[in-house]
């Protein structure tokens, strides 16, 4: 393994991924301290990297004039059964329209009304032209003068006395190891998809809604080093476009179509509640009682929104376009069949991540999290993980104050960098498809995939978690032939150990909480007496086993002053 | 999903140390092959976030579905401009249909 180099890399403040969280850290960082050495990290490359990289099309996390920072708590309350950590919500609720008003600064185009004010797509949310928003922020990281580095995927955190001090790295298009110092870390590497059996075969696999190749290393990373982790039961699965898996908000909201049944009944007033995860495990029992397929009705479109639906849908996900074309049909013509994806593990949309302070400090001294990875608070979105980063790196800037870089552990660099390349060395073995394939098909039939209507039991999962300990087992000998083939070992190892955490959390919960999200059929109701708290949870690495944590729910307190 | 990428019109970003598509596809999936082409790993581990697509000014790469999930040749293609992108469609039928959307203020 001569031919690898190891570089080293000192800096003040790391921040790993360049996404929406990442990019609007660094940016923050420079403007309030222009002396401040600041580097991004990216496996990708930031122009387009991460859930931004198709295009968005509306800012989803708004507060429009008469909402507060209460009222958007009080809403993700109700929408996620009451249990979320009210003081995150509520910190980064006061950032999201500075974080909105900053993307219009950079270029972002933002509709708007003759007055000149945003236009809403509901209550919070307002509507954008974003095909072009991961551009614009990157060339705005790029004007910060903010340090980058691409193509470098991101392996584990540099640790030493119970403080993290860095990262370490390799390129997947060279022959070089980084090992990053610095005085501070952020965690932005977004959420995690691939756990799980996709909807579609063969070459559509990868025709999924969360990127797939934002494979939950941040989480690893966390678990390999002891940081707590919060809420991985409450897994998020996505009501889309069937097939291109589009999203239906564009739709629903954006073009006022109402959800059917089969039979053209609006099915959900025949349910409880009108929430998220509700909508999905709507849709799922009119599947289930013979009323399917479900469908967003675009029927009473005119020709002029039949134009503009496609050129939204250009902006973000050009798949649907495509299909409409192929089916040889307008969108007017048809109602559009909807359905569930395969789960995700991410705390932008649900709350799975980091257990973090109210300044996203992590457990680990010295290391913030941000964004899709940090936990506790569902449905951030884009402006929501801007939020974030903007109060880690904030919080950062007066941690490093007293900070000092010191000498450390030479050996460590060496076992990481055997742990990161012998996967090239070996002749025999695994290789990542395969490993990835079955990790998939586990995950799918034992604990709570597609193809069981995500319903979950103690006897499965508990049959999921010895699968997974054998799987773990053979990851050992996985083998790569290229370094891009590296990266996608390192990235079913990731995905391994998120998936074992996942599957502790599933077991401990014994209540259903998040119908469809964490259905328990063992369990089937929800449980305020008992289960009214998070579960969480840390990986020993001595013993390799995942202990769970219970944590009180957390009130708001004296945030709002109340 | 999927990309097709046209060995004819690509020329390899010509002295560009650094590919276009090559430089952003999120999955590092693009690569140059011996001869300055652009060549994709895999197609099955495209997102089809359309990236390589908007990127390239040979408008050497197209956008379709693959037949598993209804595909049938219809394809898409786009040139980015200065503040707008322009996206064209080919339907199965042979009829294009062209449009112009704004991205930058
Ligand atoms: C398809 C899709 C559409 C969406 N549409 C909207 C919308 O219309 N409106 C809205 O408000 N929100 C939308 N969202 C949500 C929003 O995009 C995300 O919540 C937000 O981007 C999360 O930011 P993040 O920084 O946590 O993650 P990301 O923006 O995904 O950034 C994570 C970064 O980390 C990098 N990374 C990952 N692993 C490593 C590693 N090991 N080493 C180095 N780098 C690594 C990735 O390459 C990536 O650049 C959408 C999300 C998706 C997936
Ligand atoms: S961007 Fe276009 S011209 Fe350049 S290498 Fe890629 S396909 Fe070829
Ligand atoms: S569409 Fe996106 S994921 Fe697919 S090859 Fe192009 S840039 Fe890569």
């Amino acid at each position: 393994m001569e031919q690898f180099k190891v570089v080293e890399l000192t800096t003040d403040i790391l921040i790993i991924g360049g996404g929406a969280a990442g990019c609007y850290a660094g940016v923050r960082a420079k403007e309030q301290d222009p002396e401040v050495d600041v580097l991004i990290v990216d496996k990708a490359h930031i122009e387009r990297s991460g859930c931004l990289a198709a295009g968005i099309n509306a800012i989803n996390a708004y507060l429009n004039p008469g909402v507060g920072p209460k009222d958007f708590l009080d809403y993700i309350k109700q929408d996620s059964e009451g249990l979320v950590r009210d003081d995150l919500i509520y910190t980064l609720a006061q950032g999201l329209n500075r974080a909105a008003d900053k993307l219009e600064q950079w270029g972002l185009p933002f509709l708007k009304d003759e007055e000149g004010n945003f236009i809403p797509r509901g209550r919070r949310s307002v509507q954008i032209k974003g095909e072009n928003i991961k551009p614009i922020m990157a060339q705005a990281v790029r004007n910060s003068g903010v340090d980058v580095l691409n193509r470098v995927n991101i392996t584990n955190y540099l640790v030493e006395d119970d403080q993290v001090k860095g990262a370490y790295g390799f390129s997947v298009r060279d022959n070089k190891f980084y090992l990053l110092k610095a005085k501070a870390v952020i965690c932005a590497t977004g959420g995690a998809a691939g756990i799980y059996r996709s909807n579609n075969p063969g070459q559509a696999r990868h025709k999924m809604w969360y990127p797939p190749f934002n494979t939950g290393a941040g989480y690893a990373m966390g678990l390999r080093a002891g940081a707590e982790m919060t809420t991985f039961e409450m897994r998020f699965i996505a009501l889309r476009v069937k097939d291109v898996i589009s999203p239906t908000g564009t739709i629903a909201q954006g073009f006022n179509a109402p959800q059917i049944n089969a039979l053209g009944e609006e099915y959900q007033d025949s349910y409880e509640k009108n929430t998220t995860p509700l909508r999905l495990y709507a849709t799922i029992e009119e599947n289930k009682a013979g009323r399917g397929p479900c469908y967003l009705d675009l029927t009473h479109l005119d020709d002029e929104q039949n134009q503009r639906i496609k050129e939204n849908f250009l902006n973000m996900s050009p798949g649907i376009v495509l299909k409409w074309a192929d089916r040889e049909i307008e969108p007017q013509d048809e109602p559009v069949e909807i359905c569930g994806t395969e789960p995700y593990i991410v705390g932008g949309h649900a709350q799975s991540g980091y257990w973090i302070d109210t300044k996203r400090q992590t457990t680990l001294k010295g290391l913030y999290a941000a964004g899709d990875v940090a936990g506790g608070a569902p449905k951030k979105y884009v402006t929501g993980a801007m939020a974030e980063g903007e109060i880690a790196v904030l919080d950062v800037l007066e941690y490093i104050e007293g900070v000092d870089f010191e000498s450390f552990d030479s050996v460590k660099v060496e076992e990481e960098f055997n742990r990161v390349y012998s996967p090239l060395q070996r002749k025999e073995g695994f290789g990542p498809q395969e490993l990835e394939e079955r990790l998939q098909k586990i995950m799918d039939e034992y604990a709570g995939g597609l193809s069981t209507n995500y319903q979950l039991h103690e006897e499965k999962l508990l049959q999921a978690r010895s699968f997974l300990k054998v799987l773990d087992q053979d990851l050992a000998s996985g083998k790569a032939e290229s370094l891009h083939q590296l990266m996608n070992l390192h990235e079913v190892i990731d995905r391994v150990i998120v998936a074992r955490a996942l599957v502790e959390h599933l077991l401990y919960r014994k209540e259903t909480r998040w119908k469809s999200y964490q259905q328990r059929l063992d369990y089937p109701d929800q449980d305020d007496q008992n289960w009214f708290k998070f579960v969480n949870s840390v990986y020993d690495q001595e013993e390799d086993q995942i202990k769970i944590i219970e944590r009180e729910h957390i009130k708001l307190g004296d945030l709002d002053g109340s | 999903m999927a990309v097709k990428i046209n060995h004819k019109l690509c020329n390899g970003c010509g002295q560009r140390e650094k590919s276009l598509c090559v430089r952003v596809c999120p999955g590092n999936l693009l690569y140059k092959n011996e001869d300055n082409k652009a060549e994709i790993r895999e197609k099955r581990d495209c997102w089809d976030c359309a990236a390589c697509v908007k990127e390239c000014l040979q408008q050497a790469i197209e956008l379709y579905l693959p037949a598993e999930i209804g595909g049938r040749g219809s394809t898409l293609q786009a040139e980015q401009k200065k503040d707008k992108i322009i996206w064209q469609l080919k339907k199965v039928d042979g009829f294009c249909e062209e449009f112009e959307i704004k991205t930058e203020e």
